[in-house]
């Protein structure tokens, strides 16, 4: 029994090891588009905070990584997520999106932070500082849907 | 001893890791498990009236009517999946949207419309694959905004089927939403069956 414990361990311990070597791509951009979202709409100061602090680590081109994201299988997880961000919605690339599609990101946004779906509840158990309180979410909102409506 | 607890705790944790992040795919592999069973009834309600109605003046001259037929007919089969409140086949038939939107080939039009019809296209395309994978209220919330890109899509396309336009005043915080029927009768899909008949026609396409 012992025996084989030692046995999975260690092939645990060279699969651990081994998956370090792999290569990793970092979500990183210093330049700040013309096309970004803050830019373009000028939130008030609270809000694009809370579009930087909550938001933009996966939804843009530029993330802060935490310094266990040079440990596998971190990294992989986390490109993972930022892929998807990115995909479903990059606020760097905002302005380069149809109007039509903005109009429906946009009611996305609404939408899955009203229903406390975004930020993801993996990524605030993490970050404290991105977890979204009732009243910054009303003032986040409100901004948004005023946005949308300016559309 | 002491070595083999000290590899026990890394195998702890590795072990830890592997599962949070194999828990996130798993999930993923649960929405896809369609059930194609229920796909069955859905056809027998669909009746496409095709009678003399000709489709709307408004729309570009000479352009093949057919061409978003299969477009149609899938946000049909999609609309019809959400009335009877089943998630499987409306996901199924959201990745059929998909499909057609895919195919559809805007070459025969002129370049506004072919930029309207591309970027119609590419929202719709993501709406669409959003209730492939997603659970019900998330495939209403998309099925509103897919409503309305394929009634713009049609405005230029045209059709030959009879269309009706109906309207429920309650979704969406009481803004309203739009959907396209292929029959009179209002069928919600919005509610499905908590609020079946709720609704009104606005207009025939």
């Amino acid at each position: 029994m012992i025996k084989i414990l030692k046995i999975i361990a260690i092939v645990a311990l060279v699969a651990l090891i081994g998956i370090q070597f792999l290569p990793t791509n970092r979500n990183q951009s210093e330049v700040v588009p013309v096309t970004d979202f803050i830019s373009t709409y000028n939130p008030p100061k609270e809000v694009a905070g809370i579009l930087r602090t909550s938001c933009y680590d996966c939804h843009s081109n530029n993330t802060k990584y935490p310094w266990y994201n040079k440990i596998q299988p971190v990294a992989m997880y986390l490109e993972d997520h930022i892929q998807h961000g990115k995909e479903e919605f990059n606020f760097n690339e905002f302005g380069d999106y149809s109007d039509r599609r903005k109009k429906s990101k946009l009611k996305s946004f609404i939408r899955q932070v009203e229903q406390n779906e975004m930020p993801l509840e993996s990524y605030t158990l993490v970050h404290w500082d991105a977890k979204i309180s009732n009243s910054e979410k009303e003032i986040l909102l409100n901004w948004v849907n005023k946005t949308l409506d300016s559309l | 001893m002491k070595n083999l607890k000290s590899i026990l705790g890394v195998m702890f944790i590795a072990i830890l890791v592997f599962t949070v992040t194999s828990c996130r795919d798993t999930k993923k592999e649960e929405d896809h498990d369609m059930d194609h069973d229920d796909m069955e009834m859905e056809h027998d309600d669909m009746e496409m009236d095709d009678s003399s109605m000709n489709s709307s003046d408004n729309m570009a001259m000479g352009q093949d009517n057919s061409a978003s037929d299969a477009i149609i007919a899938n946000y049909l089969e999609l609309k019809n999946a959400l009335v009877a409140d089943n998630t499987e086949a409306a996901a199924s038939s959201g990745e059929k949207v998909v499909s057609a939107l895919v195919a559809f080939d805007v070459k025969n039009y002129s370049e506004d419309e072919q930029k309207e019809l591309n970027e119609i296209i590419e929202d719709a395309k993501e709406h669409a694959e959003h209730i492939a994978e997603s659970a019900m209220d998330h495939q209403r919330e998309h099925f509103e905004i897919l409503s309305k890109d394929v009634v713009d899509l049609i405005a230029i396309t045209g059709t030959d089927k009879t269309l009706y336009q109906d309207f429920c005043p309650m979704y969406n915080d009481g803004k309203g939403a739009i959907w396209l029927s292929e029959f009179k009768e209002i069928k919600n899909p919005f509610y499905g069956s908590k609020m079946l008949t709720c609704g009104s026609m606005q207009k025939e396409i």
